[in-house]
């Protein structure tokens, strides 16, 4: 296990790793310890979205893992992310038992309100914990396995993959959005009750998914700087910037390709299955194109091929989203818009760029991220 | 008889010699000797009166006849006079006057006579009423009246209908009366009717052929049977036309919405994910030339073109100069910016014009359809944007090909550097084929606005689609462009009947997802060096 060992001699896992603890332990403290009227107490609300927010940390550390590393743009990581959360949904679903409106001990809610007499196969199963988080991992796993083995095999890359990655995530919405799937149709699942038997609405079970996506999100990075720094990794970054030249030098890229796609879906499936208890709803809306591309800007903000920048992206933009839409929801999209405008145009290494550019950080080994992946410009000049 | 009618007439001598002043004022007019017929006792009489009444070629006939059908014709016991009473409700009814039409105001029903019928009467009005819509001059009230006959025809028209048969001109008047009668030979028992009926699309000819498969007579139901088949068969026929129709009607809206991407995209290498909201731009300015023109839905379809593309156009200038050139060489780059933009305009029409759909008034010589036969019918807006698209098209084809600008463009997207050494200004044409493809979105715009509600969301729903056909199709490929969308287009009306709406995209979306991993680079792949991008 040494390669899983080798991120904690590096300085900035440390450094965040240090951070994310200190900042775990702070919010546990200000919630436990403070009375609800002092004005230093975290509220079981903001402790719920900071949850939130540490869950789509852990879904932009996959994109960065993907994006920032192979130079593969996934317009469709949302749909792993929303995987995830299904399989979590349907474990909790089935967690209601007769406590739902129509009180039917097997069936969902739903499906008794479309008649149905019998679970359908794919529900099989999600009433026991350990499949359920087993198909946490597995489905996106699975999905992406299929669909990488395909596009990577015919070495579909650049702008094309992006497409057709955006046009699975559409794909899959509009089947989630059928009630026929089984999955809750436009509603999606939701009226969730308990959790491994803790209740979802007592204080100390949100604190306790707050805690666990940190803990997440820790793993989750240190896996992914694990695998960055391995030699793995250094034939990532060469298949990103001149796939040609490493594939020529003997590596089989696309087995490299599918393995970190594979890997970076189920954390994004173990991001979605944090979500789902959180928020307290699944429905197809997280498979929107729209979700999935609002993803690969929170990495682009905290600066790709970073890892700790998709960190910092995702909460900042969301913390952003968080006051907008709460003060003046219509400027969101404006904002939302202009990020993606700005940060592109203005600042093509994110804030983690300019972080590097203030301390002169060695660790900032890029060439530009992408430039491996043709432009015609390139190819041609 | 004779003496009915002597008696008849002799009523109406002491009628007329009794009111000279109501008389003196109609005498000229025919109508009232014609009607004066009418009023005898005897049905045959009146039988009789009908029919002078039918070949007296007075234009108010079927005014009286349907009066008289209806039991509303009578007449007034004292004056004489013929009216029609235009409510029988009550103790007094409102009447008018059977010759001028001109109300009578209220009259006792005492006072009134009814001209009663028997059901023979009734019968024979009912048939010299259909014979006198087929002898109108008018051709579509003819062929309407024929239409209506199929499969109602009796015995007691037959013999009429027949004559009518052989003095009308037109084709399809005719082929709708031969049908008529033939229904009513097959429904006599003879089985030659059959091949008159043969190969006929009308609901109703099937419905008779379809009675007569259950006759007891082995040979005619055998022969109906086979009738019907080739019916089907020319029925199935025409269903697939249909469905060909829709699917290409979709795909010409397709490939307008792609059109402009396969230039921006395809030729010029540039993603953008804003081309959607071109699209959007372009209906929204059809919308908006509607208020500024009210009252003149076809004129400011028109004139919404050139504003359209105009319009979309500017904005794609702006977008290219703002965003688009600092992102040169970073594809990823610009999708993610331009993704940005398409945000920010559909925020921007939300909150200046509204979060709510617009509806584009369609002008009348774009509405309706146009009947091929009984069973295939093409919606004209559809077909006028069918036409547009390929007009589109071919002005872009010509554009690329035979202009100046086709020429450099072409040049500077295969080798740049080389472009500008030959004095190309390579950055003045990326601005004019952006605008161009941003123009043609604005196209698509005006086009879409006629076929459905004009809203903020109406790019995004075509941006994937968009983008899916000009991969399928092969980037930098007009032609793939053209073909990838009509197919598509067709492959998702042909699966959508068995399929549903939803799980049609669906197919076709994984479709091409599974067709791009086969080949990569799209149906019509580009070759040589200008591939290598």
């Amino acid at each position: 296990m040494h390669w899983l060992g080798q991120p904690f001699q590096e300085r900035p896992t440390q450094l965040f790793i240090g951070i994310l603890i200190a900042a775990l332990a702070v919010v546990t403290v200000l919630n436990l310890a403070l009375p609800a009227g002092h004005p230093l107490h975290v509220s079981t609300y903001t402790v719920t979205l900071l949850g939130k927010y540490l869950s789509y940390a852990l879904l932009a550390v996959a994109v960065d893992l993907v994006w920032g590393y192979l130079g593969i743009l996934s317009l469709g990581h949302g749909a792993f992310f929303a995987l995830g959360g299904y399989a979590m949904g349907m474990y909790l679903m089935r967690q209601i038992g007769d406590r739902g409106v129509y009180g039917d001990p097997v069936l969902p809610d739903f499906m008794v309100f479309l008649n149905w007499d019998s679970l359908p196969w794919y529900w099989q199963g999600f009433d026991m914990a350990w499949f359920a988080f087993l198909m946490v991992l597995l489905a996106p796993g699975a999905l992406a396995l299929v669909f990488g083995f395909l596009a990577f095999r015919s070495r579909v890359t650049g702008v094309y993959l992006s497409i057709i990655t955006q046009a699975l995530t559409f794909a899959l919405m509009l089947a989630f959005f059928r009630n026929e799937m089984g999955f809750g149709g436009n509603n999606g699942l939701t009226d969730f009750k308990e959790l491994l038997g803790f209740d979802l609405r007592s204080d100390a079970t949100r604190l306790g998914l707050f805690i666990a996506s940190g803990v997440a999100l820790a793993l989750g990075y240190v896996l992914c700087r694990a695998i960055v720094g391995s030699k793995l990794g250094r034939v990532c970054v060469a298949s990103r910037d001149a796939e040609a030249r490493t594939r020529f030098l003997g590596y089989r890229v696309e087995r490299v390709q599918l393995f970190v796609f594979v890997v970076s879906a189920m954390l994004a499936g173990v991001a979605g299955a944090l979500y789902v208890p959180q928020v307290g709803i699944i429905n197809p809306s997280e498979f929107s194109p729209l979700f999935s591309i609002e993803i690969v800007v929170w990495v682009a903000l905290g600066g790709r091929a970073t890892l700790y920048g998709a960190v910092i992206g995702a909460i900042l933009v969301n913390y952003a989203k968080t006051v907008f839409t709460g003060v003046m929801p219509d400027a969101w999209l404006f904002a939302l818009g202009g990020l993606f405008v700005l940060v592109t145009v203005l600042l093509p290494k994110g804030i983690a760029g300019l972080l590097a550019w203030r301390f002169k950080r060695p660790d900032f080994h890029d060439r530009h991220p992408g430039d491996g992946n043709l432009s015609r410009e390139e190819a041609t000049a | 008889m004779r003496i009915s009618e002597f008696l008849c007439r002799a009523l109406v001598l002491c009628l007329l010699a009794c009111f000279p002043l109501v008389t003196h004022a109609q005498d000229e007019d025919s109508g009232q000797a014609l009607l004066e017929a009418l009023d005898t006792s005897s049905y045959a009489a009146k039988g009789q009166a009908i029919e002078a009444l039918a070949a007296s070629g007075d234009e108010r006939t079927r005014y009286w006849l349907e009066t008289l059908l209806d039991g509303k014709l009578q007449r007034n016991k004292d004056s004489g006079r013929f009216v029609v009473v235009l409510e029988n409700r009550g103790r007094n009814w409102p009447v008018e006057d059977a010759l001028t039409g001109e109300s009578l105001g209220e009259m006792s029903r005492r006072d009134l006579d009814r001209i009663g019928i028997n059901n023979a009467l009734r019968g024979q009005l009912q048939s010299t009423l259909a014979v006198l819509d087929l002898r109108v001059d008018d051709l579509d009230a003819r062929r309407e009246a024929a239409a209506r006959l199929v499969g109602e025809v009796d015995d007691e028209l037959a013999a009429p209908l027949a004559e009518v048969l052989e003095e009308e001109q037109n084709a399809e008047v005719r082929r709708y009366l031969s049908h008529a009668l033939a229904i009513h030979r097959l429904e006599q028992g003879d089985a030659t009717a059959v091949d008159a009926l043969a190969g006929s699309l009308d609901s109703k000819v099937r419905a008779a052929l379809n009675q007569a498969t259950r006759s007891d007579d082995a040979k005619l139901a055998d022969a109906a049977q086979q009738a019907l088949a080739s019916i089907e068969q020319k029925l199935k026929l025409n269903r697939g036309l249909e469905t060909l129709y829709f699917g290409l009607s979709l795909g010409s809206v397709l490939v307008l919405a792609a059109i402009g991407l396969a230039i921006t995209f395809g030729v010029m290498g540039v993603i953008n994910m804003a081309h959607g909201e071109l699209i959007m731009l372009g209906a929204y300015s059809s919308w908006a030339m509607q208020q500024v023109l009210p009252g003149q839905p076809g004129l400011a379809v028109i004139l919404s073109i050139p504003v359209g593309f105009l319009v979309a156009a500017l904005a794609g200038i702006a977008i290219e100069r703002s965003v688009i050139q600092h992102l040169k060489g970073r594809p990823l780059e610009t999708l993610l910016a331009t993704f940005g933009v398409s945000l920010i305009l559909q925020q921007l029409v939300r909150t200046l014009v509204s979060p709510l759909n617009r509806t584009v008034v369609t002008p009348e010589w774009m509405s309706g359809s146009v009947m091929i036969n009984e069973a295939l019918s093409l919606t004209l807006n559809r077909l006028y944007v069918l036409g547009f698209a390929l007009v589109v098209f071919i002005g872009l084809m010509l554009v690329m090909r035979r202009t100046r600008l086709g020429l450099e463009v072409r040049a500077v997207t295969q080798n740049r550097a080389m472009a500008r050494s030959m004095g190309i200004r390579a950055t003045r044409v990326d601005i004019l084929t952006f605008a161009l493809g941003s123009g043609v979105a604005g196209l698509a715009g005006v086009a879409l606005a006629q076929l459905t509600n004009v809203g903020p969301n109406l790019g995004q729903s075509y941006i994937i689609d968009s983008f899916m056909v000009v991969v399928f199709g092969g980037v930098g490929n007009l032609w793939g462009t053209l073909v990838a969308g009509m197919s598509l287009g067709i492959i998702n009306q042909i699966l959508e009947p068995w399929a549903g709406a939803v799980l049609a995209k669906i197919m076709v979306l994984v479709f091409i997802i599974l067709f791009i991993q086969k080949r990569p680079r799209g149906l019509f792949p580009q070759k040589g060096r200008a591939a290598e991008g």
